[in-house]
């Protein structure tokens, strides 16, 4: 799927991956996150918890939310909370989050007890988000993280990308909007015939 | 038990006896399996007697079949099965506690109403007993098996048929003994205990073989 990719991250740093439609920023952020085995090359997290593989470290935000219209907005939260175990690396100071706290951060503390069926395709993107705050993990996965966002929740998102990045994690996101994010670094993908460079990396 | 293990537990729980969970489905189907039978074989209740732990047994495995195409499929939709694997938490663990949760919600109804139904098929105390624990201690292979098929067919549209046709043949085992140490408790000469305890046996295999084939068919369904 890919050919000559190469880049490192360091802590605090985002990267953002371009590309037209049907390029692969989805499939490189699921290669990323464990979910799709590498034919050839290496995946390589330094400073990680030891015996550990790299996935464990990573909170993958994909296309579907993970939410069971069953329970309500808190259970979601309180099951990903038990079942996802946290990491906890040097050089990332991020606490966890309790889980009406992070849904109070999130603008949908007042949906706690419904049944996720009754929120809107938004707000079950943010209960999804809440995830990312009440189990610590250093490495964000976000594809499009801005999609079925308003406004007001897009403001949010950055300001809690912010705070991850400053808190010494890392991000990196496959979006087409603009991220106001501290520290970037842009990999733009690109079909191997119509330029010479497959991969062009720039710093911001 | 840790409290990863407990909160995966309740919330499969939760989700089997809210609404859309398939809980409730199992035993109306059971029960409709088992009744229609005496309208077929007709109105001989010697016969229904002596064919009746059969009919329970084979009605108490086309229920556990119908539920399980779910097991695995409705968290691999919303994109919870990829989370869990990146959980951090061992996957045979978390197949076998799904199928400890499903067989709750779906398994024991069965074994609880076998006994209501036994009624029905004019078997007599003893054999309702025999049968109903017969049904108590087979029923979970009969889930850990048929999670091996749910986990294979994991990412097919239409993967309930193609389950069933996976799972049948490997749950004959499970309802030849089952079936045999009903049959052994009402015939005296034969020992109830022999195979009654291999019925054990293959229930702790299937707890064993169950969750390593099903996490190893989910990891690679998920590309």
């Amino acid at each position: 799927m890919f050919e000559d990719l190469s880049f490192s991250l360091e802590g605090g740093c985002a990267l953002v991956v371009t590309g037209a439609n049907g390029i692969g920023k989805s499939s490189l952020l699921r290669t990323l996150a464990g979910l799709v085995p590498l034919a050839h090359g290496s995946i390589r997290l330094e400073g990680g918890v030891p015996d550990t593989p790299p996935e464990e470290h990573i909170h993958y935000f994909g296309h579907q939310d993970a939410v069971k219209p069953a329970l309500s907005a808190l259970e979601n939260l309180r099951f990903w909370q038990s079942f996802s175990a946290a990491a906890h690396v040097s050089g990332f100071s991020d606490g966890p989050v309790k889980p009406l706290e992070a849904l109070d951060i999130l603008g949908i503390g007042h949906t706690a007890q419904l049944p996720a069926a009754f929120l809107s395709a938004g707000q079950k993107r943010r209960l999804s988000l809440c995830r990312l705050l009440v189990t610590p993990r250093p490495i964000w996965l976000m594809d499009e993280p801005t999609a079925a966002l308003d406004r007001v929740s897009e403001t949010q998102l950055l300001n809690l990308m912010n705070t991850h990045l400053a808190a010494g994690g890392l991000i990196v996101t496959a979006t087409h909007a603009d991220l106001a994010l501290e520290k970037t670094l842009i990999l733009h993908l690109q079909t191997g015939d119509t330029a010479d460079l497959p991969l062009e990396e720039a710093m911001q | 038990m840790s409290p990863w293990a407990i909160a995966l537990f309740q919330r499969d729980l939760r989700l089997s006896v809210r609404v859309g969970g398939s809980a409730l489905v199992g035993v109306l189907f059971f029960l409709a399996v088992v009744t229609v039978i005496p309208f077929g074989v007709g109105p001989d209740l010697n016969l229904l007697s002596r064919i009746g732990p059969a009919i329970l047994w084979i009605g108490a495995l086309l229920a556990t079949l119908l539920g399980l195409d779910r097991l695995f499929q409705a968290d691999r939709d919303d994109g919870t099965l990829d989370l869990m694997l990146m959980a951090g938490r061992p996957l045979e663990l978390v197949v076998l506690i799904k199928c400890l949760a499903h067989w709750v919600a779906t398994g024991l109804p069965l074994v609880a109403a076998a006994p209501l139904l036994a009624v029905f098929l004019n078997i007599d105390p003893l054999a309702m007993g025999a049968v109903t624990l017969t049904l108590l201690v087979g029923t979970p292979a009969l889930t850990l098996i048929g999670a091996i098929g749910a986990a294979l067919t994991v990412s097919l549209r239409r993967g309930g048929l193609l389950l069933a046709v996976l799972v049948v043949p490997l749950a004959i085992p499970v309802l030849i003994f089952g079936v045999s140490s009903a049959d052994a408790a009402i015939h005296d000469p034969v020992p109830f205990l022999t195979p009654f305890l291999i019925l054990c046996a293959l229930s702790l295999i299937a707890a064993v073989i169950g969750p390593i084939a099903s996490a190893a068919a989910l990891r690679f369904a998920t590309d």
